[in-house]
C-alpha cells in the first residue's frame, strides 16, 4: 500500500509538472469557481438576513434587550433596572425607549368626501432621549431629509421611511402611506384618545424596522401621548463591551432581580421567530444551490480524469504491463484530482477572506431591507473545502478505475 | 527456467475459431537467448504475450522458475511481471511524461526501492545501454533508437529473470538495430535469459536458438550453438 502511494505520487507529480499549463489553469479555474459558488452563494443568502440582524443588533436591540412581560404594558421599575444594568460586568452603554402604536395623518384639516381616504398611515410611536440614542446607536446618521430631533424639540418628530409613499410606494389594502408629507409638514398623531400636532423635522431610512416604521419623538412627548406618568419604559437596550458573553451578562441581570420586572433576552433570543425561520430557509436554499455547484464540480473532475485516462489508455496499459499495480495508477489519478481541488479551494480561500469579505464589508449589497454582507466563517469554509475535496476524490477515482480495469494487452495494443 | 506445455490461444471470430497459438510445447533453460520467428500472422507475438503474462492462454500451462503462472490472479501476475520479467515493446512503449531515467525508475520504485537508490540503478542501466548522457531527456527529445534503448534499460533495470522483446528492431534503421542487438548480446553474455520475437533472419541467427512458427505451430526448433 505504501509503495503504491509512493509510485502514485511519483507519477502524479510528473504528470502535473509536465501537463499543459493552460489546461491545468483552466481546471483549477473551474474548481475555484465551484468553490466560490459553494461559499459565496450561500454566504450572500445568509448574509442578506445577517445584515438585517446585525443592523438590528447595532442600532436597536443591542446585546441584551429588556422588554415588558407579555401581559404588561411596560417594564416595572425601569430606572432601577437601568441602574443595575450599568453595574454589570462588561456593560458599555444602554438606551431606554418608549413605544406605542400611532396613527399619523396629514390632511386632517381638509374636508374630504365620504368615499375618500385621509392621507394617513399607521405606525409605531418611538419615544427616545436624542442624546443617549445618538451615543448608543448613532441612528441619526441615517437621516435622509431634514435633521434628527434634539433635546427641546417637543413640537417635532422624525418619520420613518416606511410611513411615506415617496420611500415605500406600496398601495395595498390595509396598508397606507403618507403621500403629501415632507420635511416641514404638519401632521397629527393619534394614540388612543390623545391627538397632537407635530412638525416633521426629518425623515429616517436606516433599514432598521424599529426606526423606519416609527414616528420618532422625544421620550417626554411619547410619555404624554401614551399616558405614562412614571418612567417605566418599553425597551431597555444594553450594549456590552466586545468579547463579553451576553449569556453571562443576562445571568447577572437575572441574579440582580431584573427578571422580575421585565423579560431579559440576549439578542439571539430576542430575534423574531420569522427572522430565524428566514435565516434557516436561506441557509437551506444556499446549501441547495451549493449542492448543485458541487455536483457540477464532481462531473467536471470526472470528465477531466475520464478524458485523461481514456486518451492515455495505452499509457495505463504500459504501466500495468511493466508491473505497476492498478492501485498505484488509481492513486496517481486521485492525487491529481486532489491537487486540482486543493489548488482551486486554496485560491478560493484567499479570494474569499482577502478580497470578497473585506469588499462586502466596505461595500455591502444594497438590498431593500438590509445591507447584505458575505457570511463566511473559517470553519464553515474549511468544511466546504473538505466536501469539495471528497467529491473530487470520488469523481477522480471512478473514471480511473473504469479505464484501469480494461485488459492490459488490449490497452497496450490500442485495440 | 521456462516450460510451456500444450499452450493454445484460440480467438472466436463469429462461429469460427482462430488458433493463433496451437498446442505449443517447449522449454527454455536459464541464460539462453531465443529467437521466435515466423511470417506475419504465424502467432509469434501472441505466443510472446502468453509467455510474458500479458495475456492468458486458452489451454495449456506455463511454468516460470518452478511456478505455474497461468492460474495466478491478475495481481499475482502483475507482481511476477514486476519482479521477474522485463518487457521490450515493438514501439518502445516508454511513458511520454517521464524522462529517460524516470521511465527506468518506475518499476524499481514499485519494488519498494527508495527513490535515491532507484535513480542510481536507473542511471546505471541507462549507462549500460549507452544513454548515460541522456538521462534527463523526455521521449520527445530522443530518437527512435534511443527510445528503444530506454525501453531496454527499463526492462533490465530491475534484474529480471527473463527479458521478452517483441520485434525490438522493427521500427529502427539497420545501424540502430545492430546497436540494440549488440546490447541484447552483451546482456546475454552476462547470463540474461532473453526471448525475442523477430522476423529478421540475420538477427535471429545471432541468438542461441531459433523457434520458428507457422499457423500457430512450431515448425522448427534449432540451436545455433
Amino acid at each position: 500500500m505504501q509503495v503504491d502511494g509512493v509510485v502514485g505520487l511519483f507519477l502524479a507529480k510528473r504528470d502535473l509538472k509536465r501537463a499543459n499549463l493552460w489546461t491545468t489553469s483552466l481546471i483549477i479555474f473551474v474548481m475555484l469557481l465551484t468553490f466560490l459558488n459553494l461559499v459565496v452563494v450561500s454566504g450572500i443568502l445568509v448574509g442578506l438576513i445577517e445584515g438585517s440582524v446585525s443592523a438590528d443588533k447595532q442600532y436597536s436591540s443591542g446585546d441584551i434587550l429588556i422588554s415588558p412581560f407579555l401581559n404588561k404594558a411596560y417594564i416595572e421599575n425601569t430606572p432601577e433596572a437601568v441602574a443595575i444594568a450599568k453595574n454589570i460586568q462588561g456593560y458599555q452603554a444602554s438606551v431606554v425607549r418608549y413605544t406605542g402604536s400611532a396613527r399619523v395623518e396629514s390632511n386632517y384639516r381638509t374636508t374630504i368626501r365620504p368615499d375618500e381616504l385621509r392621507d394617513g398611515a399607521g405606525g409605531s410611536l418611538l419615544g427616545i432621549d436624542p442624546e443617549s440614542e445618538q451615543s448608543f446607536s448613532g441612528i441619526d446618521k441615517f437621516i435622509v431629509e431634514g435633521s434628527f430631533i434634539r433635546k427641546g424639540d417637543s413640537d417635532s418628530v422624525v418619520l420613518g421611511k416606511n410611513l411615506l409613499y415617496k420611500y415605500t410606494p406600496i398601495e395595498a389594502p390595509g396598508f397606507q402611506t403618507l403621500k403629501d408629507v415632507s420635511v416641514g409638514s404638519k401632521i397629527r398623531i393619534t394614540t388612543g384618545d390623545v391627538k397632537k400636532e407635530y412638525f416633521v423635522k426629518g425623515i429616517i431610512s436606516s433599514k432598521v424596522d424599529t426606526f423606519d416604521s416609527s414616528v420618532v419623538m422625544l421620550d417626554s412627548e411619547a410619555r404624554k401621548l401614551i399616558g405614562r406618568s412614571d418612567y417605566n419604559a418599553n425597551q431597555i437596550a444594553i450594549r456590552l463591551v466586545p468579547g463579553t458573553d451576553p449569556i453571562e451578562a443576562k445571568a447577572q441581570l437575572l441574579a440582580s432581580g431584573v427578571g422580575e420586572d421585565g423579560r431579559v433576552q440576549t439578542n439571539d433570543e430576542a430575534l423574531p421567530k420569522f427572522l430565524k425561520d428566514i435565516q434557516a430557509t436561506f441557509g437551506i436554499l444556499g446549501n441547495a444551490i451549493s449542492s448543485i455547484g458541487l455536483v457540477v464540480a464532481a462531473i467536471t473532475i470526472f470528465i477531466v480524469i475520464f478524458v485523461n485516462a481514456i486518451t492515455r489508455r495505452r499509457y495505463i496499459g504500459i504501466l500495468k504491463g511493466i508491473g505497476i499495480t492498478p492501485r498505484a495508477i488509481t492513486i496517481s489519478y486521485m492525487i491529481q484530482s486532489i491537487f486540482y481541488a486543493l489548488a482551486g479551494s486554496l485560491i478560493g480561500m484567499v479570494v474569499v477572506f482577502a478580497v470578497l469579505k473585506p469588499l462586502f464589508v466596505a461595500h455591502p449589497i444594497n438590498f431593500p431591507f438590509s445591507d447584505g454582507i458575505l457570511v463566511a466563517t473559517v470553519p464553515g469554509t474549511v468544511l466546504r473545502m473538505v466536501i469539495l475535496l471528497v467529491a473530487t476524490i470520488i469523481a477522480g477515482y471512478i473514471p480511473a478505475r473504469i479505464v484501469i480495469k480494461q485488459n492490459t494487452l488490449s490497452a497496450i495494443l490500442g485495440r | 527456467m521456462i516450460t510451456i506445455n500444450n499452450v493454445s490461444k484460440i480467438f472466436q471470430s463469429g462461429e469460427d475459431e482462430i488458433r493463433a497459438v496451437n498446442d505449443v510445447s517447449f522449454s527454455i533453460p536459464e541464460g539462453q537467448f531465443v529467437a521466435i520467428t515466423g511470417r506475419s500472422g504465424s502467432g509469434k507475438s501472441t505466443l510472446l504475450y502468453q509467455l510474458g503474462l500479458l495475456d492468458r492462454p486458452t489451454k495449456g500451462s506455463i511454468v516460470i522458475d518452478g511456478v505455474e503462472v497461468t492460474t495466478l490472479s491478475d495481481n499475482e501476475q502483475t507482481r511476477l511481471r514486476l519482479h521477474n520479467l522485463g518487457y521490450i515493446f515493438q514501439d518502445y512503449a516508454i511513458l511520454p511524461t517521464l524522462t529517460a531515467v524516470e521511465n527506468v525508475m518506475v518499476p524499481l520504485l514499485m519494488q519498494g526501492i527508495s527513490e535515491k537508490t532507484a535513480r542510481t540503478k536507473a542511471i546505471k542501466a541507462l549507462t549500460r545501454v549507452g544513454l548515460g548522457d541522456r538521462i534527463n531527456n523526455t521521449p520527445g527529445q530522443l530518437s527512435g533508437g534511443q527510445q528503444q534503448r530506454v525501453s531496454i534499460a527499463r526492462a533490465i533495470g530491475h534484474n529480471p529473470k527473463v527479458v521478452f522483446a517483441d520485434e525490438p528492431t522493427a521500427n529502427l534503421d539497420s545501424e540502430t538495430s545492430r546497436t540494440v542487438l549488440d546490447a541484447f548480446l552483451e546482456l546475454n553474455r552476462e547470463g540474461q535469459t532473453i526471448i525475442m520475437v523477430t522476423h529478421e533472419p540475420e538477427y535471429a541467427a545471432l541468438t542461441d536458438r531459433i523457434i520458428t512458427l507457422a499457423d500457430g505451430k512450431i515448425v522448427s526448433d534449432t540451436s545455433n550453438r
